[in-house]
């Protein structure tokens, strides 16, 4: 059994390397565009590559499953590498019907930072508790992943629609607003960076801190900036905190989320620095030269297509198949649960979305951001409701 | 009603923007839709009476056209998300976590969260989802649903079972997709008829006018998914009253019976047993997840359940009469896999470690270092009784019992009956005495209130027992939210996976005029129109919004 499982995780590893190159073929596709005007092999390459990085992470699923004995979408691990492939799949769908290959430069490295994100949680097999012991928890949460994963493509394309469309010329709101959100996606990588290298180093703090009547002790990884409040480091050799975490934060290890957030900020910062003294300019100016042959009605149409296909899917997984699930484990099937909430707040952003497309004729600019403030919302409840408010659903 | 008659002799009801049997535009209603300012007119609904834009007078039309906006109802939908999200920001008071000190919100949330969490409450936000304003919130969404629906399904039942194939030349050019083809014979106008038959096109005739449709049904998608939603906000009104839905809970401890409340006790339950099973931390596959766990000081279980049988009182209904029972069925209850009974479901819902079955203890000498006993007997607290005789002579006389033991003012007292904490006021009479020696006993306690004892009791072992929650449901408007989700996904598909294609072939003169609407994916039938009349001399349509759309672009260029 260990060994399937080690196989397993190999197995990920090289879906990792596959869409790594895969990445940077659909860059070279760029260039190859400018020099001949019609389809090159380069692309073709490319998404052979990532079909491959897909079978090996479906290896990596289906030995996971065989090794666990229940399908590895059980921890938040498991989920997020999951919603990687998810992204994976739904951009292969959507390059088969529309051959577009500056998707691939931009969803390849999403699903890649959703994956080495899920890394960062523990990635030991784990058993699951009853409640989850279920063959709807397949049923649920693969479809809706799969349905995050294809509106995940909608945000992709809405992405390169802003970068192509929002003009660089001037600084303006819409541009700095574009530039949040390509920081935060450098935030994540930061996050990223900034765990790992700890991690290499096998930094470890212990503070020990009051809770009530008890006294708690919680493990930094990462050297503490914010320590938890009124906490004492009991860790021989290693750092104080430069001061102690606000005390409205509450929650489990709240005090090291925050410190971990601070990591993430700080190094995405620097980050953004190095490109910014690179480019001389904002990352949006910088991408947008490469988009110069995009046709913005194809990506437009994209955005739509895939929330089209993902808002049917969301529903079906992330309200009728889990209220079905709710009803058979809970006894009830809407409980108000703040990830059932957030669903439902899922939902309705994207009805909305519908509704000002189909009704009020809101396309191209004002339909993309809208795309990409929805995925904004899935990656909200993803994140933030699962690790910060607590609920049911926190598995992590 | 006034009623607008157009030039090909149909009687239109007011409000009609473009004629329902020819299409052609009637003047004083171009405003309406905006077609007075465009060179193409909109398809919406083809130009049918909507109430919510003819009449404007009283109130009700006021309101009506109120919740007839798409407006509107997307801004009733955001300020529901927003209000939604509200609830998500401290937990709401039903999942206060048990161990907190209080749970009475007045208390918890000022204690847990601070000034914001007072606001919170102060707010009403700790039960947001129940709140009048939620609910009414809620019921506006439902009645734009309702109303924008009638709205548009009304004039679009209207528009559709018209679908005349000859009309008026205006309604033909100011479409969307248009071209005009001169030198096109009979038999090339038959030959595209054919490709879109096998294209699958309804095709119809009249006097040379060619109609070609197809996918008309997606065009009900949208009330159709309206419906669905409907049923499920109806469902959940239904849901508010008691009839159609129960929602009780018991605590049943193992090996007792109960009357399950909510039957009107015409169900009882008992516990054979309850079984809690962890994971084996030598578990090879988990081993590392399970160490990690408990290194945190958590455990993981891998089951609970209980073994109940379900007895159902064959005399419930006859008042005074002893319960008659009858054995329903006898099965497990797990997580997951609730049991059914005669339109009942119980779920598995919690578990408690807390209460004594027996406890048993022994008689030793006051003076004895080794405490060695000289008798020993056994209090069964689900059955206690109440005197104990031993062969030696000693005879044991429990004079007192609280289940579960706490002190007020000084007095000795029972917090309930159930035995989470017992104690005991025991009589020990010893061999050929009368006068017995009275000990007080229980849980870390164990008092002489004499001094004087020459026998002294020890407790030697106990048991415990589960207790086992179950929540009973009954509901019978399952079905309906079943049934209005169904019919969500269908309209929702319906709608969205297959669009309204029309083509018209309309003879002028020696040319021919053709034009076609979709009401989605213009590239698709643009596809369609190109297969269709391949190797004729029909021209392929221009996409006028696109000519009209770089026209003012140059323009915006220029200027």
């Amino acid at each position: 059994m260990g060994n399937l499982a080690t196989f397993s995780s190999t197995m990920l590893y090289t879906a990792i390397a596959f869409y790594s190159i895969a990445t940077i073929m659909f860059g070279v596709t760029i260039k190859d565009k400018k020099k001949q005007n019609k389809k090159g092999m380069t692309g073709t390459i490319a998404i052979s590559i990532t079909i491959i990085g897909l079978i090996a992470q479906l290896v990596y699923f289906i030995t996971r499953w065989i090794a666990g004995g229940h399908a590895p979408v059980g921890n938040m691990f498991e989920f997020m590498t999951f919603l990687g492939l998810s992204i994976v799949l739904a951009f292969i769908i959507i390059y088969f019907i529309y051959r577009l290959n500056i998707l691939g430069l931009f969803a390849l490295p999403i699903a890649l930072i959703i994956i080495a994100y899920a890394s960062m949680f523990p990635t030991d097999l784990s058993p699951l508790v009853p409640s989850l012991q279920s063959p709807w928890l397949y049923i649920h949460v693969t479809t809706v992943s799969l349905s995050q994963g294809i509106l995940g493509i909608s945000f992709v394309a809405g992405l390169i629609y802003l970068i192509k469309q929002v003009d660089q010329k001037k600084r303006s709101k819409k541009n700095i607003w574009l530039e949040l959100i390509l920081f935060s996606l450098i935030a994540c990588v930061g996050f990223i960076l900034s765990t790992i290298t700890f991690n290499i180093l096998d930094y470890s703090a212990t503070f020990e801190y009051p809770s009530g009547d008890r006294t708690l002790t919680v493990e930094y990884n990462l050297p503490a900036i914010a320590g938890p409040q009124d906490g004492e480091l009991i860790t021989e050799g290693a750092n104080g905190a430069l001061f102690e975490a606000p005390g409205w934060l509450q929650g489990r290890n709240a005090a090291k989320k925050f410190n971990t957030l601070i990591w993430s900020f700080a190094t995405g910062l620097v980050l953004y620095g190095l490109i910014r003294l690179v480019f001389r300019r904002r990352i949006g100016a910088a991408i947008q030269p490469l988009l110069k042959n995009i046709k913005p009605d194809l990506v437009d149409e994209i955005t739509y297509r895939a929330v089209a296909i993902g808002f049917p899917l969301f529903t079906l997984g992330g309200l009728i198949f889990a209220s079905i699930w709710a009803q058979i484990a809970w006894d009830r099937f809407w409980g108000w649960d703040p990830k059932e909430v957030w669903a439902l707040i899922t939902w309705f952003f994207y009805a909305a979305f519908l509704h000002l497309r189909l009704s009020r004729g809101w396309h191209g600019e004002k339909s993309s951001w809208l795309a990409v403030i929805g995925f904004a919302i899935i990656m909200f409840n993803l994140i933030v409701v699962n690790l910060v408010i607590a609920g049911l659903h926190s598995y992590a | 009603m006034k009623k607008l008659k157009c030039e090909c002799g149909h009687v239109n009801p007011e409000g009609t923007v473009l004629c329902e049997a020819c299409g052609k535009p009637i003047e004083e209603n171009q405003h309406i839709d905006g077609n007075d300012k465009t060179k193409l007119i909109n398809m919406r609904y083809d130009g049918s009476a909507r109430r919510s834009l003819t009449y404007n007078r009283s109130i009700i039309d006021k309101i009506w056209s109120f919740f007839s906006s798409v407006k509107v109802g997307v801004w009733l939908i955001v300020i529901a998300l927003f209000a939604s999200a509200l609830g998500t920001i401290f937990p709401q008071q039903m999942y206060i976590p048990a161990e907190a000190v209080s749970r009475d919100p007045a208390i918890y949330y000022e204690a847990h969260f601070g000034i914001l969490g007072k606001i919170y409450y102060q707010l009403g936000f700790y039960d947001l989802y129940s709140s009048w304003w939620y609910m009414i919130l809620i019921a506006l969404i439902g009645i734009s649903l309702v109303i924008c629906s009638i709205d548009r399904v009304v004039p679009l039942h209207r528009a559709l079972k018209m679908q005349k194939p000859k009309r008026h030349e205006t309604f033909i050019n100011r479409q969307r997709l248009y071209s005009e083809s001169t030198n096109v014979s009979n038999e090339e106008k038959q030959q595209v008829v054919k490709k879109l038959e096998k294209l699958r096109y309804k095709v119809r005739s009249d006097d040379g006018h060619i109609l070609a449709e197809k996918g008309r049904f997606s065009r009900w998608g949208p009330y159709v998914n309206h419906i669905g939603l409907i049923i499920i906000l109806i469902a959940s009104l239904f849901r508010m009253t008691p009839w159609l839905y129960l929602d009780d809970y018991v605590w049943v401890r193992e090996g007792q019976q109960v009357v399950i409340p909510g039957t009107d006790n015409k169900y009882y339950i008992k516990n054979k047993e309850f079984i809690l099973e962890k994971y084996d931390e030598d578990d090879e596959q988990f081993k590392d997840a399970l160490e990690l766990i408990e290194s945190r000081g958590g455990e993981v279980h891998k089951n609970y359940q209980t073994n109940v049988i379900i007895y159902k009182n064959v005399d419930a209904d006859l008042p005074g009469a002893e319960p008659k029972l009858e054995k329903v069925l006898e099965d497990k209850v797990w997580m997951n896999n609730p049991l059914k009974f005669d339109g009942y479901t119980l779920y598995q819902s919690g578990y408690q470690q807390n209460e004594f079955s027996s406890m048993s203890f022994k008689i030793h000498k006051t003076n004895d270092s080794d405490q060695e006993a000289l008798e020993t007997f056994t209090i069964d607290l689900t059955a206690p009784e109440t005197e104990y005789e031993f062969e030696s002579g000693f005879r044991v006389v429990m004079d007192k019992y609280y289940p579960e033991y706490y002190l007020d003012d000084g007095e000795p007292r029972s917090e309930s009956k159930y035995p989470k904490n017992p104690a005991f006021v025991i009589f020990v009479y010893p061999p050929q005495t009368d006068s017995p020696e009275i000990n007080f006993i229980g849980i870390g306690k164990n008092i002489d209130a004499t001094g004087e004892n020459k026998y002294k009791l020890g407790i030697v072992d106990f048991e415990t027992h589960f207790a086992s929650g179950m929540t009973l449901r009954q509901d019978y408007t399952l079905p309906f939210f079943g049934l209005g989700a169904l019919i969500f996904m269908i309209g929702v598909v319906q709608g969205m996976y297959w669009q309204h294609r029309r083509i018209w072939i309309h003879p002028k003169d020696k040319s021919i005029l053709l034009a076609a609407h979709t009401n989605k994916n213009w590239f698709g039938i643009k596809k369609d129109i190109e297969k269709a009349i391949s190797d004729t001399a029909i021209q392929m349509v221009i996409d006028q919004q696109e000519v009209e759309g770089n026209e003012k672009n140059k323009e915006g260029h220029n200027g």
